[in-house]
């Protein structure tokens, strides 16, 4: 049960939505989809309906008006069904925030009501083949040549870009100026000539999330599509949203490895070995009752967290700790369910080994966790 | 040198506990007293193995004992957060002797809460005073950490108690006055509080020669065929004595959890100020990566057990702290307090292993807590069973 003052009973109210329409709408194909590799297109429209998409963009956009507890809650929902990789979040809470914070009027106009009802999927473009969380080093430009610019360049792991109608893509307007060079561009992919879409990439885990490569040879975007209208804004953009960024991931995080540790309690009650149940086993019942420690202890932080977040007070450095501890911790305790269930963690049928690969990304994506502990002591 | 309390910073998430002004001005008021009238005679206390008894006197002038025992009975009437702040201060200054806590959160609530009437009447002035010192005697040798394997009788003889047998790992156990003891009556363990001064029967062990906290007297008492009136049975009732040490240690575990954090602070704030200054290879230690990355991971697991600290204080608070809960915390707190007082001393270099650098008081100190107020493999024990 969250505690916070700041989650009502209208967050309950909209959980019940999430949940069953994760359960009717979602579920039934989750296999499918980890093997298609990606969802349907279809499926976006009717998370829209649904309200599901954009919870916090505001309502005069069409959005839900919410907070962050509305993300927390479709992540939990999500999570609890190891739905973890339907990666709506990114759609609604990173890149719509973009158009919604730094976007003209007119942006705001063009593209947020339709990003609520699901008729434009969005994807954004950051990390480059040789620049990963090193951001200011990118190579992909954007040459202003009349109304329009020139998009030119190479992007990678880039999610939901398989189904993606505009793409948010960071690139250097100015070439020479290092992270004043950065813009942000919103690239609507249809019929943009010179734009393809490489690979769906292979990954370790996150089945449903669709990961690709992006290739742009003198894509035209016009300048009306420029975030913000100014150039050269596009790495304090980035910047500004980071402590909340992290904050999502650090959601997803402690979700993740609450639901393995009650499937594996569940698992351990249900267990015999040697005479009792698993539970009853010295070594098992410390394990859990560590594991059950981490993630009371990480759901109590994480919850402070939204909640000064909610107050204007949740800066950078408190977004990369969120963020590395609560990933960290989320792999150390599902290693450690896993190895509670024996052989048939490592079977894929079994929710745990699905959650334990995909948990792995955590520590991953955002910003490696070595960049937070860096950014951490660098504060020092 | 810059001390913890010189450093403390706004830059630890921002508290959620209901602080007011007159917490500050008690907690300014702990911050003197213990680094102006206990710091300086660390080393002395040290050697002697104790603190002298002026030193209770004085804090207990000063307000600083049973911060939290009601006006009616001599006490200052603060609540909690009274106690959360002493603790703290006393961590932070670097402070183990007098052993306040011992005295204010383990031994007066045990009065405060099941005493009769006439015992808190009795007592309670004279703990908020300075007058009695407290300690709880309830571990005996062999017997470590289960309270039920206790041995220590006391039967019933012409409307007396008497009371035989040895406990040990007592703290205070040298200075204390007032003893909460454990033994076996007739309807099982029952807790008895016990004034010494006087006692026929009664004695105590040497010093018991310990890794830290040296200036704290640890002792073992003897009781042999030691006479006690009826009324020194705690509440009047017998056999209340299992219940009684499981329920309170709830609220003792919480305290735990505030040293805990309070110590993992103070420890990185001087580790921070040694590594801005100090050099080498032409760099300041803080500028080297691992260095950053250890401290890092530091400051973030101090801040995640504050967080937790902070919630378990407000559900103590509003009466709703579960064993569960306060099990963790201690755990928790204690395991990560060592692991991040090694890590800070480590970054010391040679000299985190000099007794002149506090990080090293702090690694010896702090190695204890995971030991007593329930041995952290016993906590986890009571989580694991409650899944």
């Amino acid at each position: 049960m969250i505690e916070s003052p700041y989650y009502r009973a209208e967050h309950e109210v909209f959980r019940q939505r999430v949940r069953r329409f994760i359960e009717d709408e979602c579920l039934p194909h989750q296999e499918a989809w980890q093997k298609a590799c990606k969802p349907p297109r279809e499926l976006w429209r009717k998370a829209g309906h649904e309200g599901l998409l954009c919870p916090k963009v505001s309502v005069e956009f069409g959005g839900g008006g919410g907070d962050l507890y509305h993300c927390l809650v479709i992540m939990e929902e999500q999570t609890r069904v190891c739905f973890n990789d339907l990666a709506f979040y990114l759609h609604s809470d990173i890149i719509a925030p973009y158009i919604e914070f730094y976007g003209t009027n007119e942006q705001k106009r063009r593209f947020l009501p339709r990003m609520v009802t699901g008729e434009l999927i969005s994807a954004i473009a950051m990390t480059e083949p040789g620049a990963g969380s090193d951001l200011q080093s990118i190579r992909t430009s954007a040459r202003r040549d009349g109304d329009t610019y020139l998009l030119n360049g190479q992007k990678t792991f880039i999610s939901n870009a398989q189904n993606a109608d505009l793409i948010v893509v960071a690139a250097k307007t100015d070439p020479q100026a290092g992270a004043r060079g950065i813009s942000l561009l919103i690239l609507e992919t249809a019929g943009a000539d010179g734009f393809r879409l490489g690979r769906n990439l292979k990954k370790i885990g996150c089945k449903v999330q669709d990961t690709s490569e992006l290739f742009f040879g003198d894509v035209r975007v016009p300048v009306e599509n420029l975030i913000g209208e100014v150039e050269g804004q596009g790495f304090y953009q980035l910047m500004r949203r980071l402590p909340e960024e992290r904050l999502i991931m650090a959601m997803s995080a402690v979700a993740n490895m609450e639901c393995a540790v009650e499937e594996t309690v569940a698992f351990a009650k249900a267990t015999s070995l040697g005479g009792k149940t698993l539970i009853e086993d010295q070594n098992a019942s410390r394990k859990l009752a560590e594991c059950k420690t981490t993630t009371t202890i990480a759901r109590a932080y994480l919850e402070r967290c939204i909640d000064l977040f909610i107050e204007g007070r949740f800066d950078a450095n408190a977004g990369a700790m969120a963020k590395w501890w609560t990933t960290e911790k989320c792999s150390e305790v599902i290693d450690d369910c896993l190895q509670l269930h024996g052989t048939g963690g490592y079977m894929r049928e079994f929710r745990v080994g699905r959650r334990w690969a995909d948990a792995r990304l955590g520590r991953i994506a955002g910003g490696a966790n070595e960049i937070m502990k860096d950014l951490v002591g660098r504060s020092l | 040198m810059n001390t913890a309390a010189d450093l403390r910073s706004g830059t630890w998430p921002a508290t959620s506990l209901p602080y007011g002004e007159d917490h500050q001005i008690f907690r300014d008021s702990a911050r003197r007293f213990f680094e102006t009238e206990c710091v300086p005679h660390r080393e002395a206390w040290d050697d002697a193995g104790m603190a002298p008894r002026e030193i209770w006197k004085r804090a207990g002038d000063l307000g600083f004992l049973g911060p939290r025992i009601g006006e009616a009975f001599g006490g200052s009437g603060g609540d909690l957060l009274h106690g959360v702040a002493a603790v703290e201060e006393q961590v932070r200054a670097g402070v183990i002797a007098p052993l306040l806590w011992v005295h204010n959160d383990i031994v007066a609530p045990y009065v405060v809460q099941y005493g009769t009437p006439e015992q808190k009447l009795a007592i309670l002035p004279k703990m908020a005073c300075g007058e009695l010192v407290g300690a709880a005697a309830l571990a005996e040798p062999g017997t470590d950490g289960d309270p039920l394997a206790i041995r220590t009788q006391a039967r019933c003889e012409s409307g007396d108690y008497v009371i035989s047998g040895r406990k040990t790992f007592v703290a205070n156990g040298a200075t204390a006055d007032l003893v909460v003891v454990s033994a076996r009556t007739a309807s099982g363990i029952s807790l008895f509080v016990v004034p010494t001064e006087g006692l026929a029967g009664f004695s105590r062990g040497p010093l018991l020669d310990k890794l830290g906290q040296r200036s704290a007297d640890t002792a073992d008492l003897l009781f042999d065929e030691v006479r006690l009136p009826v009324a020194s049975l705690l509440g009047g009732q017998e056999g209340q004595g299992l219940t009684q040490v499981n329920e309170r240690l709830v609220e003792e575990q919480l305290m735990m959890g505030v040293g805990a954090v309070a110590l993992m602070e103070a420890a990185i704030e001087h580790t921070v100020v040694y590594t801005r200054e100090r050099k080498a290879f032409g760099h300041r230690i803080i500028d080297f990566q691992n260095s950053r990355f250890r401290l890092a991971e530091a400051r973030t697991e101090a801040a995640v057990c504050r967080v937790f600290l902070e919630r378990c204080i407000t559900r103590f608070m509003q009466g709703r702290l579960g064993f569960s809960e306060a099990a963790m915390l201690k755990w928790w707190s204690t395991e990560k307090q060592c692991q991040i007082v090694d890590q800070c001393l480590q970054l010391h270099g040679g000299y985190g292993y000099m007794l002149e650098f506090p990080i090293s008081r702090m690694w010896l100190d702090g190695r204890g807590a995971r030991i007593w107020g329930g041995a952290n493999e016993i906590t986890k024990d009571t989580i694991g069973r409650a899944l």
